[in-house]
């Protein structure tokens, strides 16, 4: 394996690592809101954890046009 | 009249996830044996690249749309039909959107079935789901224009879900894993955020909601490029979340269960696999309540550009 092959795979990699890291803390601090609210307002609970679903679905959305780009660069 | 109107919203839906389904170069024209031979005998399946090209083979053979498809273990290969110049190629993608669309007009014609003035079972259920999006979805954005298009969204959210919910099954193939029906999809959004921005605030004033008030005279041209370019990127950020979901679902799992070379991976290869397994359920859900939400949130906003 080359060089160049070597240093895309590393890129995949490390891009990898970075856009878990970044919708680990996207989704942390939606569950962190979540938790805050549920535990302000214990009675609006199931209406938050729907919100919450949500907002960590738009979060992951967007991870994984991340990781779309990974697995593009992985195939090459 | 009101039948024959949520017929033909019916059928545009599933008329633009059909056309787009297939491209003819993203299509895997191959013989189906060819690719194990070929990585084994290459690397002797451990050597340098050798467990991860049979994970692209495998990827590439679940995720990838062809002319071929497994059922029961029986390899089937899908007909092409002619109409002068222009191919039509069934593929598998284009198979389980059609299942998917049968599925979801049977469910809504089985619980139409039932006259009675109060509503019990399987309609009780389907009306619970339709008032849920009725009320909290499309009300909040449409407001009086709500009843007009709950056919396209239930459509749209209907489809999307038995779709997503598809692929999940054993044999079975998600045609929203494919980028061309997301798009498909996000195409008839994108006409509808023009089209009715358009006919309620009319030409000049669909125009004018791309020059944001308040705004100094130097900044303007450069607002009304970055107004343009966040219109733009709506339908394809739709595009690209819901494929994007889909197939990243699909294939962590086939990653993890390609990670079994031996018995001792297997225990928890699969343990993981079947808690992904859970979690792709739960996607399928939210991906296709986020994309029909988000649809009626930017029709919203092009038709009432002050809030």
């Amino acid at each position: 394996m080359e060089l160049g092959n070597g240093l895309a795979l590393l890129g995949a990699g490390l891009g990898a690592g970075l856009f878990a890291l970044g919708a680990g803390i996207g989704i942390g601090s939606i569950g962190k809101g979540a938790m805050d609210g549920i535990a302000r307002q214990p009675e609006a609970a199931g209406k938050i954890q729907g919100a919450a679903l949500v907002m960590a679905g738009l979060v992951e959305g967007a991870a994984l046009f991340a990781f779309l780009i990974c697995i593009l660069i992985w195939t090459k | 009249m009101k039948f024959a109107r949520t017929l033909l919203i019916f059928a545009v839906v599933a008329l633009c996830g059909l056309a787009f389904a297939k491209e003819d170069h993203q299509v895997a024209k191959r013989d189906p044996h060819a690719q194990p031979v070929k990585t084994e005998q290459g690397h002797g399946g451990h050597g340098e690249g050798g467990l991860g090209a049979t994970l692209v083979a495998i990827l590439e053979h679940h995720l990838v749309d062809s002319d071929h498809m497994e059922f029961f273990g029986a390899d089937i290969h899908l007909p092409t039909f002619r109409f002068g110049d222009y191919e039509f190629t069934l593929t598998k993608h284009r198979v389980w959107w059609l299942i998917a669309l049968t599925l979801m007009g049977l469910m809504v014609w089985l619980a139409a079935r039932q006259k009675t003035a109060v509503p019990s079972g399987f309609r009780n259920a389907l009306e619970g789901l339709i008032v849920f999006v009725r009320n909290e979805v499309v009300k909040p954005n449409l407001h009086e224009k709500t009843d007009a298009f709950m056919p396209y969204f239930m459509s749209l959210f209907l489809g999307i879900l038995f779709s997503n919910l598809l692929g999940l099954l054993p044999w079975g193939s998600s045609a929203t894993g494919n980028v061309n029906v997301t798009a498909g999809l996000a195409l008839c959004t994108l006409s509808l955020m023009v089209g009715m921005g358009v006919k309620v605030n009319g030409l000049g004033g669909f125009l004018h909601s791309f020059a944001p008030p308040g705004v100094p005279g130097w900044l303007m041209p450069l607002m009304i490029i970055i107004e343009i370019v966040s219109f733009m990127i709506r339908p394809f950020a739709l595009t690209i979340r819901l494929f994007a979901n889909m197939l990243a679902g699909h294939a962590v799992l086939a990653v993890l269960l390609g990670l079994i070379v031996s018995l001792m991976f297997a225990a928890p290869a699969i343990a993981v696999a079947v808690g992904v397994f859970m979690l792709e359920i739960i996607v399928a859900l939210i991906q296709s309540y986020i994309f029909i939400m988000l649809t009626a949130t930017f029709m919203g906003l092009t038709m009432h550009p002050s809030h």
